[in-house]
Parts: structure tokens; sequence; C-alpha cells
């Protein structure tokens, strides 16, 4: 028994580390064009780094069907996007002071976070 | 799209194409000098960081696109316009995706129910026997086929998240049924280490839960269709061809091929295909799909027309000005759409529980195992996957995520109905919570248009005979009281005359001769120093004053011959409507210009319950300051353009405009109809939408709180209930159905169109 509850407490662990406490690392992008997948519950890549005071184009491609994955938002940028299915939809980030700014789905199934420098 | 903006020389345009494939700063001056190179263009200069790309120039946009691809790049024009095409690829891929998800819901369902009732019936489900093994061996790889076949997105999808960092309503619902599965595998293949009373395969709650939880995502998108009904009705003003005048001959094109100042032909019972200004013929036209407002409008020359508008009587030629996604349809599309995809102040709350939500679940089910393995009746083990099971599956992210955007995104679309624009999530929010509503007093409450409303003969003239004689002296005259004299005996026929020694004095009046008559015309003032006996009409004078009319008296050598009164006159709905703001708890306040007695016989009239007088207008911003030290969250209304700085400042901006002549994104919320009753419907919707948000985050937080603990089984001590996995997968997957169920109600609100 006393295995089965450090097995259970060690698994609570792995779950806070793995999900909250771990910071994967960022796609960094160039002037070149970038496409995010929009397919499995993911956005990919999800974590984008750019610089800062460039505006840019932002390419999403919608490959799932369902409606969750139909609206990408950035909340800070008042950007809201609908993205039609197995399109490139582009989406135009301005300029942008430092900082870090999530963009998702309306239900935050899909998550991601431009991280400018 | 040809979006020309601006026009240099005869037939020279500006259009702009969106280009792909270019990755280097390198490729624009390769791309702009493909596009010079085309015969008609004058400039090209492209946009790298928005990869699009401006030309000037009189050429069609085929032979540029030819251009470009001949470059090595990809171009189209714009595709925003493209809104109907959008939305039948929509519908196309939502159908698709629907019977996509009824097909696996039927193959669940077709394993899972007859599993159900089987152990209903006979109550075992449990492996005893070396033929039951076999036979429930053969279910766990049927059962296994239906979780691959009906059930892979969910799994990929989990694996990716997880792969990610992230999880989601995938990760729950791969994980609880996965666990099912594992365990009554585990049974199956090794009963023997597992207690007598803890061999029971959990099968049929696999796939049940794969089944209506893939029904209530097919039931979501039906439901989910509905929500966006508004701006498929807006889409669908939009016309498809326009006839257009070329070579003195009238084609039908493409809506996408009109130019800028073409001539564009509409004949009766046609829509309108793009904004301009009527240049030959008279009509009326259907303008409610844009502004709400019923009554078909009167269109002469030099009026405007605007795209998705109905013409209703005469065919008429008109100028096209706007083209694409300039014009004011396309505009209001692209607003509404904005609009219902932002989120009000009270969604962030939801979102930042929703971003902790799945992991926290997770552990919920971990530590629910581990106590029912501590301490709970035998077979602890079956206790414990249970619980830890229907804990994963009856969590709900969605709902709570669904709550918002579903309510304001039907909330924002029969606002645009009713002619109301409102520009994002927070003003919604903040419209419905107004406590003061300021209205300025000309235009808004009033025609703002002063007219002559009496006309009180004391001499023998007759009325027509005193507006002849009083408009002639006033038409040299440019204040507007005098223009209401003139406008009123032009309305008669009356003609004027020649006037000679025209003389205006100030603050009083003005005098002339005509035809040797010495004409008076002015207020008290004026009469008594020229010695004109109007002492019998002080009174009728004054209870004119009372009436909210401005009083004035004409006389002709020197005798009283008329009291004339102008009013500029309530709107017709103004009273009920303010009366329907009232209702609905909010002060109305006034604002004028206008001296304190005016005001407060206009107030009086209207139903306005406090006024500001004598406000000049760069003065309306500090009366909104001094609102707001108050306490009270004001709104105000204007035209938008004049009021701006007051509209800016109040916690919610209201730009009334009059028909479809009105900058839209001016304020927080634009109506596009001249009556108040727009701002009577914009809090109303507000107030609706806000409610319907506020019962869907209960709703989803109540279900959330309540079902958890539930399902891991707190109430078993007490009444020895834990709950079913399967019927906590029915109450998942209808639980965002409820919560998109539940926005749909208010496409039932009704805005008050007259």
């Amino acid at each position: 028994m006393l295995i089965i509850n450090i097995a259970g407490l060690a698994l609570i662990a792995l779950i806070v580390w793995w999900f909250w406490l771990y910071k994967p690392k960022e796609a960094v992008l160039t002037d070149s064009d970038i496409v995010i997948k929009v397919e499995n519950g993911v956005y990919q890549p999800s974590r984008l780094k750019i610089a800062a005071d460039t505006p840019m184009t932002l390419y999403f491609q919608r490959m799932d069907p369902s409606p969750c994955a139909e609206t990408v938002q950035f909340p800070d940028l008042e950007i809201s996007a609908t993205l039609a299915l197995n399109e490139k939809v582009p989406i135009a980030i301005p300029a942008l002071a430092p900082g870090k700014y999530a963009f998702h789905c309306q239900m935050q199934m899909y998550k991601g976070e431009l991280h400018v420098e | 799209m040809t979006q020309a903006t601006k026009h240099k020389k005869e037939n020279s345009q500006t259009l702009t194409l969106m280009v792909d494939g270019a990755s280097c700063s390198s490729c624009v001056m390769k791309i702009e000098n493909s596009l010079k190179a085309v015969s008609g263009v004058e400039n090209a200069s492209m946009n790298f960081a928005d990869r699009t790309v401006t030309i000037t120039g009189s050429v069609e946009s085929a032979a540029l696109i030819d251009a470009v691809k001949a470059a090595g790049y990809a171009a189209s024009l714009p595709s925003t316009e493209n809104d109907d095409e959008l939305l039948e690829e929509k519908e196309r891929s939502d159908e698709a995706y629907y019977k996509h998800l009824i097909r696996d819901t039927t193959i669940a369902l077709g394993l899972g129910v007859p599993l159900m009732l089987y152990g209903l019936i006979t109550g075992d489900m449990n492996v005893q026997t070396s033929l039951e093994r076999l036979a429930w061996l053969a279910i766990g790889l049927l059962t296994l086929g239906v979780m691959i076949f009906s059930g892979k997105h969910f799994y990929v999808g989990a694996w990716h998240s997880f792969k990610n960092h992230s999880a989601n309503m995938d990760t729950l619902i791969a994980l609880g049924t996965g666990t099912a599965w594992l365990y009554s595998m585990a049974v199956v293949s090794a009963p023997a280490i597992f207690p007598e009373m803890a061999r029971h395969v959990y099968f049929e709650a696999t796939a049940m839960i794969i089944g209506l939880i893939n029904l209530g995502l097919a039931l979501e998108l039906k439901a989910r269709g509905r929500t966006s009904e508004a701006i498929k009705r807006l889409i669908g003003l939009q016309p498809k061809t326009a006839r257009v005048v070329r070579d003195s001959k009238e084609v039908d094109i493409d809506i996408k091929d009109v130019r800028l100042d073409e001539i564009v032909r509409v004949r009766p019972g046609e829509k309108i295909p793009v904004d301009g200004e009527i240049s030959e013929g008279t009509t009326t036209i259907d303008e409610s799909m844009l502004t709400g407002e019923p009554m078909a409008v009167e269109k002469k020359i030099g009026d405007r027309v605007s795209a998705g508008t109905i013409n209703k009587s005469g065919s008429f030629l008109f100028k096209a000005e706007k083209v694409g996604k300039d014009t004011m349809l396309a505009q209001i599309i692209g607003m509404v759409k904005r609009a219902q995809n932002s989120k009000p102040p009270i969604g962030r709350m939801a979102d930042v529980i929703s971003s902790y939500f799945v992991p926290v679940v997770m552990i919920i089910a971990v530590v629910s195992a581990l106590v029912w393995l501590n301490f709970g009746p035998e077979p602890t083990v079956a206790f414990a996957i249970i619980s830890a099971t229907t804990v994963l599956i009856i969590a709900c992210p969605c709902a709570l995520g669904l709550a918002t955007p579903m309510s304001v995104m039907v909330g924002v679309g029969k606002a645009a109905e009713a002619g109301v624009l409102i520009r994002n999530g927070e003003a919604l929010q903040t419209a419905s919570k107004i406590t003061a509503m300021v209205l300025d007093k000309t235009g808004t409450i009033t025609e703002g248009v002063p007219a002559v409303t009496d006309v009180i003969t004391t001499g023998d003239r007759n009325e027509d005979e005193i507006l002849r004689l009083a408009s002639s002296l006033e038409a040299g005259s440019e204040h507007p009281l005098a223009l209401a004299i003139v406008e009123s005996a032009q309305k008669r026929d009356i003609k004027q005359a020649k006037i000679s020694g025209f003389d205006a004095i100030s603050g009083q009046g003005v005098k002339a001769t005509l035809d040797g008559l010495e004409l008076l015309f002015g207020n008290q003032t004026l009469m008594q120093e020229n010695a004109v006996a109007i002492d019998d009409y002080i009174d009728k004078a004054q209870a004119l004053a009372t009436q909210a009319k401005t009083p004035m008296y004409f006389a002709v050598d020197n005798k009283l011959q008329a009291i004339i009164a102008v009013a500029d006159p309530i709107k017709k709905d103004s009273i009920a409507a303010i009366k329907r703001l009232r209702q609905q708890g909010i002060k109305v306040i006034m604002l004028t210009g206008d001296n304190r007695d005016t005001a407060k016989a206009v107030a009086r009239l209207a139903g306005v319950e406090d006024f500001f007088a004598e406000v000049l207008p760069g003065q309306k911003a500090e009366k909104i300051k001094e609102l707001q030290a108050r306490g009270e969250i004001v709104g105000m209304s204007g035209d938008g353009i004049n009021d701006a700085p007051a509209l800016a400042l109040a916690n919610v901006g209201f730009a009334i405009g009059t028909g479809t002549d009105v900058a839209i994104e001016s304020a927080d919320v634009t109506l596009m109809r001249g009556s108040l009753h727009g701002l009577a419907d914009a809090i109303a919707i507000s107030k609706a939408t806000l409610r319907n948000i506020k019962q869907n985050l209960f709703g989803a937080f109540i279900y959330n709180i309540a079902g958890v603990p539930i399902a891991a089984g707190l109430l078993y001590p007490w009444i020895g209930v834990l709950l079913n996995p399967v019927i906590a997968g029915a109450a998942m997957a209808f639980s965002s159905l409820t919560v998109v169920s539940n926005a749909n109600r208010l496409r039932l609100f009704k805005a008050n169109t007259h």
C-alpha cells in the first residue's frame, strides 16, 4: 500500500511539473513565412519568439474540423480571427513592445504564446 | 477584390493584392519590378510585414496576379470580401464533420448500448469462468476497435497536447476511457491478481462514453451553427452581381469587378450592390437590414445608397463610391465578427480557471483513487478505478470555456439585427451596468431641425400672408430660427418678395421694408422699443414658451400681426424610448445649450428627469466627469463627430447615426437608427446577454463543483451512491450542449422596431 501511495504522490508531482513548471522551448521566428498548424488539440509551434517593434504576419492553418479550433484570439492585441479549414489564414501582428502575449481558441483548449524580445 | 481607395487619373485606381511565398526582404524588389513591368501600372509598392502589395494604375487584377506568379510567387485578391464563399465552405466542412461525428456515435453506441443493457439485465459483468474470459476478451478487442475508430481524435489530441505540456478535454476523455479499458483488460488477462469481487469489466463504459461525447459534440456543432445566424444573414445581404454602365451599355458583372466611380443601374426590387451616390432618378429604399429602421427611405439625386439595402420603387443610376471591404455593409460585417469573437471581462475569470482546470482534475482523480485504496470498502481497486474514471469523465472544461463566447456571439449578432453595433465585449458588459444616460438634446432627443409650430394671427392678415412677409424678411438672415420660417413658407409654396432696408438688431430681431410696409420681427424687447402694443398677447407667448417653443412677435407698421412660435420638435419616439430607459432603472439626463426655461420645458415634455442647461459644446466632457465623480456609470449618446471627447470619456459612448450615414467604430456602440429606441435596445440586449453569460458561468461552475466531488465518491459514505462512469459521460456530453442552447435562447430577444 505504501508503494501505491508513494506512486500516487509521485504521479501528482509529475502532473504539476509537466503541465505547470516545465517551460518548453520556443520557436524563434525570423522574417521567413511561419505557418502555425492547428491540429490535434495543439498549435504547432505554440510558443513563438519574435522580435520587438517589428510588425509581422503569422499564418494559421487549421486542420482540425472541430468548431473549437475555428477561432484564434490574441486578447491583449484585440485580434480575433476565424480560421477556415485547410487554409492558410494570415494574421497581421502589429509592432509589439517586449513581453508575452497569449493566444488561444475560444475555449482555451488550444493555447500558445508570443514571446516578444 | 478591386479595393481601390483613391483616384489619380482617369481610369487609374489603387488595388491591393495578397502575396504568398515572399520569404525574404529581397523578394520585395523582385515582386515590385515584375508588377511595374505590366503595362498600365504606374506604381507598385509592397508591404513586406503584411505581405500585401499596393498597385496604382489602370489594369485588370488578373494581369497583376499573373505577373506575380511569373516572378515565382503566388498572389491573390484579399479574401475578406469572399465572406459568403467562406461561409459556404464552413457550412460544408461543418456538415461533413457532423456526419463524421454521428457515424462515430452510432458505432460506439452500437457496441455500448447492448453491453450496458446486458449488464443492467443480468447484473453480471464479472469474469469468473474461462468461457467468460474468452467472451470478454473478444468484447475488449471490439471495444479497442471502437476506441480506435470512433475515439481516435481524443487519443491523438491528448497525446499531442501531452507532448506540448498542455492538457485539454481530449486528455480527460482519453485518460478516463483508457483507464476503464486497461483495468478491464487486466481483469480479463489475469483475473487471479484481483480479489474476486473486483473482477468486473467496464468495456461498456468506454464505448458508451466515446459514443455520448461524440453525440454531444455533434449536437453542439448544430447548436453553434444557430449562434451565427445573424452574421450569416448580414453576409447574405451582399448581392453577387452588379449592373454597370460601360461604353454606354448596361452589363451585369461580378460584384468584385465593380470599380470606383463606375455608374451602376439598380432596378426596382433589386439589392444595391455597392455604396454610392444617386446620379439619376428617385426611389425609396428599404434600409432596415442595416439600420433596423423599418420605414423605407426616400432617395433623390445626391443621396447616398448602401450595399445590401433593397430598392423598393424606382429605377435609378448611382456612382460607385465605396466597393469591396470599404462598403458600409462590409464594415458592419467586419465589426460584428470582431465583436462576436471578443470577450467581456466577466469571461476572463473563467479563462484563468480553464487554464488550470485539466491538471487539477487529474490530480483530484489520483487523490480520489488513493483515498478509495486506503480507506474504501472492498473491492478497493474497483472503487478506486471507478471513481478516478468518473472524475476524469465528468469534469467539463468546455462548458466553462463556452459560457461567455457563445452568449456574446448571439447577443452581438442580435444587436446588429436591431441596428445596434457593439464594438467589443467590454462595451457590451459596461453597457449592461450603465446607471446614467446622458442625451444631447439637439438631434438626439429632438429632430435637430427647428420648425414653425404655431402661427397665431392677431390682425387681419391670414397665416399665408404673414408667412410671406415674415419669410421675405428672414430670407436674408442665417439664424436657425429664421431658416425655420423660410422653410415653413417654402413648404406652403409661398414665394418670398424683395425687401429693402434690412437691419438686424442684435439680441432683438430684424426689420426691413417691403412694398412700403415696415416689417418688424423679434422678441418682446424689440416690440416694446418700437412701441408695438403686445400687452394683451404676452400671456399667450409665455404659454408657448412653457411648451418648449420659442415665441416671436411679428408686426407690420408697428401693429402686432402675429405670434410665430418655432421649436425643435421632439422626435416621435423619443418619449417612449426615454420611458423604456427609465424603466430599465437608468437615470436619463439631457444636455443642452438652451436656457433653463426651455431646457426645463423640453425635459418635461420628453420625460427626462434631470438636465444640464446652457452647456457650451466644450463643456460636455466636464459634465460627464461630474456624473462619474458622483459614482455613476455614464452612457453618453451623441452624433459621434462633435461629441467625440464626451463620447470617449463616458463609460460607454453611443454614436447615433442617421440612417446609413454614420462613422462606424467611432464609439463603443453605434446606433444605425436615429431613434432613441436603438439606445434602449442596446441596453436591453447588453443586460440580456450579461444575464445569459452569468447563467452559463454559474451553471458550468456548479456543474463542475458539484459533479467532480460526487464522481469522486463523496456521497458514498452517507448514502452509498457512487456515480456510474456512463452517467458521468452523458452529463459531460450534454453540459456544453446546455450552455450553447442557453445562449441560443438569446435569439428570442425582440428589439423595439416600430
